[in-house]
């Protein structure tokens, strides 16, 4: 590797933002035929370093070369034009246009202003096949997967004679089986000769693919390592700047005091409860101080059914109990008015209003409930919102910043923070630490300990297995848009016994054949 | 010294800023074209002067783009202010011109509590199209522009209703306390609103609703009454800048009235900084806004500009303070300025000027 010369380098790139030093004199490296994973925590810099190499930013200070001569991008057109391409965590297409469309869009085969469909779908297509994607390059973007959506940028990305191609998050919310298509691609287009720049926040997936990894911190560059010499707690470690031992901590207490949390009273009862073309019927009851974790694969219904203990979406079929009362929850505000209270697994689209500040969008759902006519008073706002800044320690602890100003960690944790001072009894939580830095999550899987210890009923939903079993009590796992089970969470339960049961959909015929 | 100079970005910065520039620019030029234009002066314990006209031929206009400013900040909008205006003029002047006695001012405030209700019923209408049905706004409220209008001619049987009313036209011409009766409403109207909505939490969850509707919708906002609410308000303040226009001319026109008047509200509302996207809102934006093309109007006249080419002025200012205000262009315009400021200047130089302007 190390015979060839990068086909990029950013030498000592500085960028300030007012009050901020986003990045300090980083250095990064890309050789030709390498995957490179760049780590950090939210806020570390990731996102701002690609902005200023695609030239979304200018940097401040610092040097970029590519193949050797200096550039300096004024947009993302003229990298993508140098053959430097970008696909962002956020799906960046068109989802009502074609999927061939969205690959030529821009720069459609043409002739005399007028667009060759045939030509334009004959190359889609070819494109694709040599991704191993077989789809319909005529239908609406929209109608795939947010994974195929996912590939179909990449496909775009690649198509025009990309040298360096940046993935930034790409497989945040990818199921397994669409991360190792992913990965296949990825190491495919490797061997083609391209610099990939991988920026993720699973260890497994840097573990499987990257060469080398260059982790920031705080803006400054920690180091660039051979994956191979870099163990994945010193990774961690480097990551954070400090020693985590907070989640063996979490971990002892995995399984703790089940039977006290069964014999509790149910908080809600889910009998037969489902929704035509969302959800199958199912029954789940959840006791008081019991974390009851919802495992299985993107799209098999998971955030389907907290949307119906929350009332997000409508159930039409099946009885719902709160108490041990019966139940009907037609909307968000019914079941607000039930101490139930949720995190959607969107935060940006379904849980934060962007433009308002952090004091706003934490009484947001306390205000909602006690109406316009009745504020909530000034002092007692301020004193909330100081509490719990302070309680999840989010950062910058500055009540009046637009909340989109923050990082994801951040903002999960105003969500969260939302909820929690309208004292829920039943909090559904729908992938909290989905695309969080690891600090944070240890956080927020500690505060869920917490809760559930002081009698909260959780419902927690995590595409992650290990996070599941740290904090669940019991494991509901979907599939196919069915409960097909529940597992008790005691020593038995790991995590490739739950996998065994969410990639075979029965767990007893399994036991009955071994 | 130092002083000033790290608050100037900050005043520079203010979404306000450029308005009022522009506005404080216009009324020199006036000044310098006639300097009697800025006298006040007090006759027969009445308040007179160009500034005072502008203020009260302004006062429907601010009416009109407060309610806009509500509806824009749930992210929608109401171009069927204008027609509202017409009906509840045609609606007053007509109860009015069927009293024997047309100076009771019992009857006149029968008339503006009928013409308000209707105006109620209109904004119900326009909320309902638009929170219940889920038509967009931009055609929810087109439907009542059009029907608006053949409502205000039906009501008027395509006549221009005339009224002789001392109380009614009290509205647009009296004076209360030396101000102009206009003026005071307007201010009240202002004030009231603004106390609604940030005294209370009814302002935030506006900017809620418009900022995200769904998250909204998640945390417990009734979204639907907001939005609902929002219109009624608009069509409210229409209706009294409706009462304000006719009282004005003392006759209702059902063709004229308020023509064209929502489009000048929502360029109040734009040039006062609050985003047709939706989401944050500022009165005081608004009011300055209404004030500056009222001002613009008023120039034209008093300038002699030729009527022909008076849109074409009036069109140049508006671009010029939309230019400014815009972040894109101001971004390009800053970076030219540095670029061309210090061309040979060290990097660090370069910075330090970038984060000063």
């Amino acid at each position: 590797m190390s015979d060839r010369p990068p086909v990029l380098t950013m030498t000592a790139i500085s960028k300030f933002f007012p009050g901020v030093r986003a990045l300090d004199g980083v250095d990064f490296r890309l050789f030709p035929g390498e995957v490179h994973a760049l780590m950090g925590e939210n806020g570390a810099g990731k996102s701002t370093l690609i902005k200023v190499l695609t030239g979304v930013y200018g940097a401040d200070a610092g040097t970029i070369t590519l193949d050797g001569a200096p550039v300096s991008f004024s947009g993302p057109m003229q990298a993508t034009a140098a053959g430097v391409s970008t696909v962002y965590q956020e799906v960046n297409l068109c989802p009502n246009l074609s999927v061939a469309e969205n690959i030529f869009i821009g720069r459609q085969p043409g002739r005399l202003g007028s667009v060759r469909w045939r030509e334009m779908r004959r190359r889609a297509s070819a494109l694709l096949a040599r991704l191993d994607l077989d789809i319909d390059v005529g239908e609406l973007l929209g109608n795939y997967s947010l994974a195929v959506q996912q590939m179909v940028a990449i496909a775009r990305a690649v198509d025009v004679q990309a040298r360096v191609l940046i993935l930034d998050e790409p497989t945040s919310s990818l199921d397994s089986d669409e991360v190792a298509q992913l990965m296949r691609i990825m190491r495919q287009l490797r061997d083609e000769g391209i610099a990939i720049l991988f920026v993720t926040h699973f260890l497994d997936q840097v573990y499987g693919i990257a060469d080398r990894i260059t982790v920031l911190r705080n803006g400054r560059l920690v180091g660039e390592y051979p994956t191979a010499e870099l163990p994945q707690f010193a990774l961690v470690e480097k990551m954070i700047g400090k020693e985590l031992d907070t989640l063996e901590r979490l971990d002892e207490r995995a399984g703790r005091d089940r039977a006290a949390v069964e014999a509790a009273a149910p908080v809600v009862e889910a009998t037969d409860l489902g929704r035509s073309g969302s959800v199958a019927p199912f029954s789940l009851t959840i006791h008081r101080g019991e974390v009851v974790g919802l495992a299985g694969l993107l799209g098999s219904g998971r955030t389907e059914v907290a949307r119906l203990f929350f009332g997000a979406d409508r159930a039409d079929q099946g009885r719902l109990a709160v108490d041990g009362r019966p139940a009907s929850i037609r909307g968000p505000i019914a079941a607000i008015e039930r101490n139930i209270a949720f995190c959607s697994e969107n935060r940006r689209t379904e849980g934060l209003v962007g433009e308002l500040s952090v004091r706003e969008n934490i009484i947001l759902a306390l205000q909602a409930a006690r109406g316009w006519l009745r504020p909530v008073p000034r002092r007692r706002q301020d004193e909330l919102v100081r509490r719990y800044i302070e309680a999840l320690s989010i950062r910058p602890a500055d009540p009046d910043m637009p909340v989109r100003n923050l990082s994801g960690g951040n903002q999960q944790k105003v969500v969260l923070a939302r909820w929690l001072i309208t004292e829920p009894r039943l909090l559904i939580l729908d992938e909290p630490t989905r695309g969080i830095d690891i600090g944070a999550k240890t956080e927020i899987q500690r505060l869920v300990v917490q809760l559930s210890d002081d009698g909260m009923a959780v419902l927690f939903i995590s595409a992650e297995l290990e996070e599941v079993l740290r904090l669940s009590h019991k494991v509901a796992v979907m599939r196919d848009r069915h409960l097909v089970t529940e597992l008790a969470n005691d020593e038995s339960l790991d995590a490739e016994r739950v996998m065994r049961v969410i990639a075979s959909g029965a767990e007893q015929k399994e036991r009955d054949e071994a | 010294m130092s002083d000033w100079r790290t608050r100037l970005p900050a005043v520079t910065g203010h979404r306000l800023f450029w308005p009022v520039v522009a506005l404080v620019l216009l009324l020199v030029a006036n000044a310098i074209y006639r300097p009697s234009f800025l006298a006040v002066e007090v006759k027969n314990g009445h308040l007179y002067g160009s500034l005072v006209d502008i203020v009260r031929l302004s006062a429907p206009l601010i009416l009109v783009a407060l309610g806009m400013t509500l509806v824009i900040a749930t992210g929608g909008i109401d171009l069927s202010v204008g027609s509202v205006v017409a009906v509840s003029g045609a609606v007053a002047c007509l109860y009015i011109s069927r009293q024997p006695d047309q100076n009771s001012l019992g009857s006149v405030l029968v008339a503006l509590a009928i013409a308000l209700g209707i105006a109620l019923l209109l904004g119900l209408w326009n909320g309902t199209l638009v929170a219940v049905i889920g038509i967009q706004p931009i055609i929810a409220t087109l439907i009542l522009m059009v029907a608006g209008r053949g409502l205000a001619q039906l009501i008027t049987s395509g006549q221009i209703i005339t009224i002789n009313s001392d109380p009614y036209r009290m509205i647009g011409v009296g004076h209360v306390l030396t101000l102009p009766f206009a003026i005071v409403i307007a201010l009240a109207v202002t004030l009231l609103v603004a106390l609604l909505t940030r005294r209370t939490a009814l302002g935030m969850i506006i900017e809620a609703v418009g900022g995200n509707a769904e998250a909204s919708r998640l945390a417990g906002i009734r979204a639907r009454r907001i939005k609902i609410l929002v219109y009624v308000a608009s069509a409210a303040c229409a209706a009294v800048a409706g009462f304000m226009m006719t009282a004005n001319v003392s006759s209702a026109d059902g063709n004229a009235a308020g023509l064209w008047v929502e489009l000048d509200a929502i360029l109040a509302v734009v040039i006062g900084g609050t985003s047709l996207t939706g989401g944050r809102f500022s009165f005081g934006g608004t009011v300055v806004g209404a004030l500056l093309i009222q001002t613009l109007t008023t120039s034209v006249y008093a300038m002699n500009i030729d009527p022909q080419t008076s849109l074409l002025f009036k069109a140049m200012v508006v671009i010029a303070v939309c230019l400014v205000q815009a972040p894109a262009f101001r971004a390009r315009f800053r970076r030219r300025r540095s670029r061309g400021a210090a061309p040979a200047a060290p990097v660090g130089e370069n910075r330090k000027e970038q984060v000063a302007a």
